[in-house]
């Protein structure tokens, strides 16, 4: 029997039992539905990472203090903090690689403008090469210059939230101004151009950028090292300058060689994995729990498969008694459970597209549909089809043609 | 001389039930050739139904052998047997059996769609082939639109279409009423005097004297073996009936 044949079939008689071939269908369509939409949430959400992490900056490299440790899992007990600005200094002279270096001190307490508004928002002390780094453009003003670096200025950049926070939204509202910081006034010369949240939600923007020179002896004790900043010439010299940095740092911490550096040393690439990791999980996890739901609806198609044999067991014989082989009945129920869960299939892809849709509209997360994962769901539609449509067809297939013709 | 389309030797069948065999068939030995038309009588339990599914190649004997149209059946496998009663032989049951939601047209081409060398054109055929039953006026008919006489013939349109060498009937009056019994054996005659040859199945005598020859069983065995005369001629029949209502109206 011709395929077109069989599939024309199919479609009759599953147009005769429209609703119990709905319902039966439905596992399959709420399944293929459901992973659509869980991939899409997962693909959503690392996509949004990824593209904050390109954020960050150019050809960064990131210096953190702590043990090394591989999959997100410390290997040492001691992680305390030993960056200091020494290292940052040391970079600077000697890497060959890194164009630019800024160490970057972390310091926190309240803020108040000379406006008298209160504020809470972290300071960092940077480099002026910090700009360059992170490649982050100023708004209004300028950003300070290695001058006001060793003469330990008193000035200030403000971050657009802060701004908007302290001084409104008048254009150069902030200029000239000055916010206090634990009792010491810092003069705002420049405020800098939006730059939106992380992956994790923190706004960017809401930070104060000071000389780290300024922060350290103003806000001695107030402050730490949190990590050093590098950016190489080009992408290509990244993974050299890492190499580079990670031999001078450990020169700096008068690390031996049997030691363990007690830093680490990333770029982004490795930022990007450590944060996608997490959703990698959560998407397989979800794509798991969808595909239980796919397995538990095949099995439907296989329940309703065996009853329609049962039912049809006359119709088998008939066929039987006119020329049909065991292999033609065989063919005539695989088919008919293959087009009904791909029918299903098609119909759960186009759930999975407007479950996406909405859910992309109602919680505001970005959602993401690639065709590898539409196709992937509608070939393990039609599987779903094979594996759970074999066993009714081939028990369709072993009647004895003079059983199946009496069978009442 | 006339080929033979059935020769059976020592024909036997027996079921188990628990501890006793039943012989439902205790060695027949049975000839019919090419044109003949034979009548299969005998009371239920005499062993005409498992004769009819041995010939019909629907169930296989415990022993003996059967040649169908030249061809031994009793080595065959199940898709030989499929394809055999495809191609040779044709099916009319009490029943109809037709495909249930499916028109006259697609239930006569269904034979044909289970034809391994597919050659000439299915549509064409089958409508030749209700053309023959005059049903051509009734081709895109479901079978619950047809009445019981219809239906038989649609079903006898079906045995005949892929062109078998022997048509079997089970029963085939057994749920009309006298008037299209008569219809059908009618039918059963022409197709008859053309060269098919015709076996059926029946308990009925008035049914059975339109066959050339009736083949009585009891008890697995066979007992009776003889022409029929005089024979029937349902044709004339029919019209005799026809006439005769029109007189009472």
């Amino acid at each position: 029997m011709k395929p077109q044949m069989l599939v024309r079939i199919a479609l009759r008689s599953i147009r005769r039992t429209k609703m119990r071939s709905t319902l039966t269908a439905l596992g399959i369509i709420i399944g293929v539905g459901a992973v659509i939409v869980m991939v899409a949430i997962g693909h959503g959400a690392k996509s949004r990472i990824e593209q904050s992490i390109k954020n960050l900056g150019t050809n960064m490299v990131v210096i953190t203090p702590g043990a090394a440790n591989t999959g997100n899992v410390s290997q040492g007990a001691g992680s305390f903090n030993r960056l200091k600005i020494e290292d940052a200094e040391k970079l600077k002279r000697e890497s060959v690689l890194l164009a630019d270096v800024s160490p970057v001190i972390m310091a926190f307490g309240r803020i108040r403008g000379n406006n008298g508004t209160n504020w809470r928002c972290p300071v960092y002390g940077v480099d002026p090469a910090y700009q360059n780094i992170r490649d982050w453009q100023v708004g209004q003003g300028q950003f300070f210059d290695a001058r006001d670096l060793r003469a330990r200025r008193k000035v200030c950049v403000l971050g657009a939230t802060v701004a908007l926070q302290i001084f409104g939204d008048g254009e150069g509202a902030a200029l000239g101004q000055e916010v206090i910081l634990r009792d010491v006034p810092f003069t705002v010369i420049g405020v800098l151009a939006p730059k939106g949240q992380t992956a994790s939600g923190t706004d960017q923007d809401d930070v104060i950028i000071a000389p780290y020179t300024t922060v350290q002896e103003r806000l001695a004790g107030h402050q730490f090292i949190a990590q050093i900043l590098g950016s190489a010439a080009s992408p290509s010299d990244v993974e050299a300058a890492m190499t580079e940095a990670k031999a001078i740092m450990r020169e700096s911490h008068k690390l031996g060689d049997w030691e363990d550096s007690d830093f680490q040393v990333k770029n982004q690439a490795d930022l990007a994995n450590a944060a996608t990791g997490a959703t990698d999980v959560m998407t397989i996890l979800l794509a798991c729990i969808a595909g239980i739901s796919l397995l538990v609806g095949g099995i439907g198609i296989m329940n309703i498969m065996l009853v329609s044999v049962t039912e049809r067991t006359r119709e088998i014989g008939i066929r039987m008694a006119i020329g049909a082989r065991p292999a033609d009945v065989l063919l005539q129920f695989l088919v008919e459970a293959i087009v009904l869960s791909l029918l299903g299939g098609l119909l759960g892809v186009a759930l999975g597209y407007g479950g996406s849709w909405l859910v992309g509209r109602l919680t505001g997360w970005p959602t993401m549909i690639d065709g590898m994962t539409v196709g992937v769901a509608l070939g393990f539609s039609a599987a779903v089809g094979v594996f759970f449509g074999f066993w009714p067809a081939r028990k369709a297939a072993a009647l004895n043609p003079i059983d199946a013709l009496r069978y009442e | 001389m006339a080929a033979d389309v059935i020769r059976i030797r020592g024909l036997a069948k027996t079921y188990v039930m628990g501890t006793n065999e039943v012989h439902a068939l205790d060695g027949i030995d049975l000839t019919i050739t090419q044109g003949e038309m034979v009548a299969v009588m005998g009371a239920s339990g005499s062993g005409k139904s498992t004769m009819m599914n041995m010939l019909g190649c629907l169930d296989k004997p415990t022993s003996g052998s059967y040649e169908l149209d030249g061809e031994r059946v009793e080595v065959m496998d199940r898709n030989q047997l499929a394809d055999l009663r495809n191609r040779r032989i044709g099916f009319v049951f009490q029943g109809f059996n037709l495909l249930a939601r499916t028109s006259a047209l697609e239930n006569v081409e269904l034979p044909m769609m289970y034809e391994r060398s597919r050659k000439k054109d299915v549509r064409d055929a089958a409508m030749k082939a209700l053309a023959r039953v005059g049903l051509a006026e009734r081709t895109h008919h479901l079978p619950n639109e047809l009445s019981g006489g219809q239906q038989q013939r649609v079903a006898i349109a079906r045995a005949l279409v892929t062109e078998p060498a022997l048509l079997l009937a089970d029963e085939p009056t057994g749920n009309l009423d006298s008037r299209t019994s008569v219809e059908v054996l009618a039918l059963f005659q022409e197709l008859n005097d053309n060269g098919l040859t015709v076996v059926m199945v029946t308990h009925e005598d008035n049914i059975a004297h339109y066959a050339k020859r009736i083949v009585e069983l009891r008890d697995g065995r066979i007992v009776r073996d003889e022409p029929v005369s005089p024979r029937g001629n349902a044709a004339a029949d029919l019209a005799a009936i026809d006439a005769r209502r029109k007189g009472n109206a």
